[in-house]
């Protein structure tokens, strides 16, 4: 290379004052957080499996309502009396699976995306195809996803699913918390049906409310722990149950939002887009001296 | 400033016996990827829902990456701190680097459900996400590093252009224009190598964050907040065996004398450079205190044993040695243990540690996954034999008055 010095330092300045710029810009990109402002009136489940037959009538109800082929609703009884123990995926948004599958008939719990307060998933999505929606919803935007499946890898309770068999748009399916419906008012499609109350669709609020109200009535029939109060940062879904649903139903998860440290690393690393370019005003002047020791050098 | 070496380019004949193994391995896995286009990612790979990543992100894209860091390890080495010594071994590093992160694009790309979307990332943004980071720094160092390149190329075509037929009349045209674009790109090429170094930097780094978003997920032996800086720090220490490994192959290859003695050098920086990357990791498992799951005896703990013991110790030990720094076997044998650790690693940080709460099965990668991987090397490697006969990169002991007379006559259009 046979640039100046004057060359040098004038480049140098522009590349100061782009970098200057970007700075000025990100804070708007920072913005975008998963840990924004969380509405207050946010909805959530209150699953009590205490109460739940197992009937799978919400698993029937919610394929319908997500234009997955249902089958017939008599036969989602059965599906759990095998001790088969299921995971939310393309086909079935939600499944009950029985809670010890070595006990006849113990009891039954829903699963499904439990819409985590702080979600890894939307912290990880790479295009922000995923959005915490003020109404309590994770949800994901079929026009925005590349199928990375990133968000698959971010979630600690792994529920995100993708259609690895089809060449052409395949989607990530998980529960959307019935967004649509909800929008128009009506409930979630699997709350709707459950015949025996067994989900209670409300604000978050007052769900974690009514089920430390429960516990206190009925503190023999329940474990003293609402699962989802606390776990992850919070879960929009939350649990109870007769005996803990931690690592027979939950992985063991503390109270950490479950974007973890990635976040701090990730903004630590480019804060302000200092470290950067910091960096490269470093390199810049090892070159530039280096290059003068060779000048110097007589060569 | 006269060197004893000049790039040239190769004359050799491009098929041998090898060459046509390189082939048929790139066919065979261009085949699979074919499949994967029309009847989805399912179709080819083993991956499901416990286990959405397979080899294509650890190896192709986690290891690819680590691998190519050759580029500006030796960029910050040659042009940064004007080690002239190491001008013939910057080429190389350069095309390597250059192929090297096209086909981490292309993994990324042939992975993605989506692959028709692989735009999204440049205009929808979320600087929350490690991986965006990682894509938008890839894309930008991709273009960097063809600019980079682009000397090369108007190096080779300057005062040479002979464009075929009717285009012959705009042979002058395009010879200004590259005599216009060297000139231009003599004058910045400094900004874009300094960025180059500063965005390697970032998305090696980077590239460790992704799986700590994972969690619990991630086997704690792997799993530390300071994984950015194991993976800097590792691309930092495999950079220079990379370009030693593939120097020596090259020089056997087309028949020329290795260049030891550059090597030699350059093989000294790889002890410290390994050796800080293995405190940094040993210092981070005595913090988090990791290392009483080294008690357990399964395949994840001899994985990582494997990792540390073959793929760092070993080799620096070797690279401490002046006797395996001066022979070419030793040169040549303790590089591919370095680069063997460090895509040990990468698989291990990406696979062996992943261990989902629901799995009910071990990933194992398919017949087809290994075929688009290795195949993808093979196609590396040919198109790497391709360029190195049409550009001048390899550099070779001037000789003969015929080689200088080019020169003369180039400089004399001037």
């Amino acid at each position: 290379m046979s640039q100046n010095r004057r060359d040098f330092l004038k480049t140098f300045a522009a590349i100061g004052t782009t970098a200057a710029t970007l700075t000025a810009v990100s804070p708007k990109v920072a913005k975008a957080s998963s840990r924004g402002e969380l509405s207050v009136d946010r909805n959530g489940v209150l699953v009590d499996t205490t109460t739940c037959i197992g009937c799978g009538k919400c698993e029937w109800a919610c394929k319908t309502a997500h234009h997955i082929e249902p089958g017939n609703i008599e036969d989602y009884s059965t599906k759990l009396t095998d001790g088969s123990q299921r995971r939310p995926s393309e086909d079935a948004l939600t499944v009950v699976n029985q809670i010890d599958k070595s006990v006849m008939n113990s009891d039954k719990v829903k699963l499904q995306c439990m819409h985590c307060d702080h979600p890894a998933c939307v912290s990880a999505c790479i295009v922000g195809a995923i959005k915490k929606q003020e109404n309590g919803a994770v949800t994901w935007d079929t026009d925005v996803c590349i199928g990375c499946r990133y968000c698959m890898i971010a979630c600690p309770f792994q529920i995100p699913a993708f259609e690895y068999h089809k060449a052409l748009d395949p989607k990530i399916a998980k529960c959307d918390f019935c967004y649509d419906r909800t929008q128009e008012g009506k409930l979630p499609a699997c709350a709707e049906i459950c015949p025996v109350g067994a989900l209670t669709y409300g604000t978050r609020e007052e769900l974690v409310i009514e089920a430390k109200r429960r516990i206190e009535k009925n503190p023999e029939k329940y474990h003293d722990h609402v699962f989802g109060e606390h776990e992850v940062g919070g879960t929009s879904w939350l649990y109870l149950a007769e005996n803990s649903l931690v690592e027979t139903v939950f992985p063991k998860l503390g109270t950490n939002p479950a974007p973890g440290v990635s976040e701090s690393i990730q903004h630590g690393l480019f804060a302000y887009f200092v470290p950067p370019v910091a960096l490269y005003a470093l390199l810049g002047g090892v070159m530039w001296l280096s290059k003068t020791k060779e000048n110097e050098g007589g060569h | 400033m006269e060197h004893a070496f000049k790039p040239e380019q190769i004359t050799k004949k491009y098929f041998t016996p090898w060459v046509i193994v390189l082939a048929a391995i790139a066919i065979n896995g261009l085949v699979f990827l074919a499949m994967r286009f029309f009847f989805g990612i399912g179709s080819v790979t083993n991956l499901n829902n416990q286990f959405p990543w397979g080899i294509w992100i650890a190896i192709d894209v986690g290891a690819g990456v680590a691998l190519a860091a050759g580029g500006f390890t030796t960029a910050a080495l040659g042009h940064i701190m004007h080690r002239d010594k190491y001008e013939a071994i910057i080429r190389p590093a350069l095309l390597t680097a250059m192929l090297g992160y096209t086909f981490v694009a292309m993994g990324v790309f042939v992975d993605l459900g989506r692959w028709y979307y692989i735009w999204h990332p440049l205009v929808m943004w979320n600087g929350n996400s490690a991986l965006f980071e990682v894509g938008i720094c890839v894309m930008i160092y991709v273009s960097v590093l063809y600019i980079e390149f682009l000397p090369i190329v108007t190096e080779r075509f300057i005062g040479r252009v002979n464009l075929p037929g009717l285009f012959k009349r705009f042979n002058l045209l395009v010879d200004g224009l590259l005599r216009k674009l060297e000139r231009g790109l003599d004058k910045t090429m400094f900004i874009f190598i300094i960025a180059g170094v500063v965005l390697s930097c970032l998305h090696q780094s980077s590239l460790g964050t992704l799986m700590v978003i994972a969690g619990p997920k991630i086997h704690p032996l792997w799993q530390t907040p300071v994984l950015p800086l194991l993976f800097l720090l590792s691309a930092i220490s495999v950079g220079f065996p990379m370009v030693i490994m593939e120097s020596i192959t090259a020089s056997k290859s087309f028949g020329l004398k290795p260049e030891t003695d550059v090597l030699s050098s350059l093989s000294k920086f790889v002890a410290p450079l390994l050796g800080i990357y293995l405190a940094a990791k040993i210092g981070d498992m005595f913090i988090r205190e990791t290392f009483v799951y080294l008690y357990e005896f399964n395949t994840t703990t001899v994985l990582f044993a494997i990792e540390l013991v073959v793929g760092v110790i070993i080799p620096l030990r070797m690279f401490l040695s002046e006797a395996v720094r001066n022979s070419v076997t030793g040169l040549y044998v303790a590089s591919m243990l370095v680069i063997f650790g460090v895509v040990m690693n990468r698989f291990n940080n990406f696979i062996t540690a992943y261990n989902p709460p629901y799995a009910t099965e071990a990933y194992f990668p398919s017949i087809g996954e290994i075929s688009v991987t290795i195949g993808f090397v093979a196609l590396e490697i040919l198109i790497y034999r391709l360029f190195v006969k049409i550009f001048p990169i390899i550099s070779l002991p001037i000789r003969n008055f015929g080689t200088k007379a080019k020169y003369a006559i180039r400089g004399g259009l001037k």
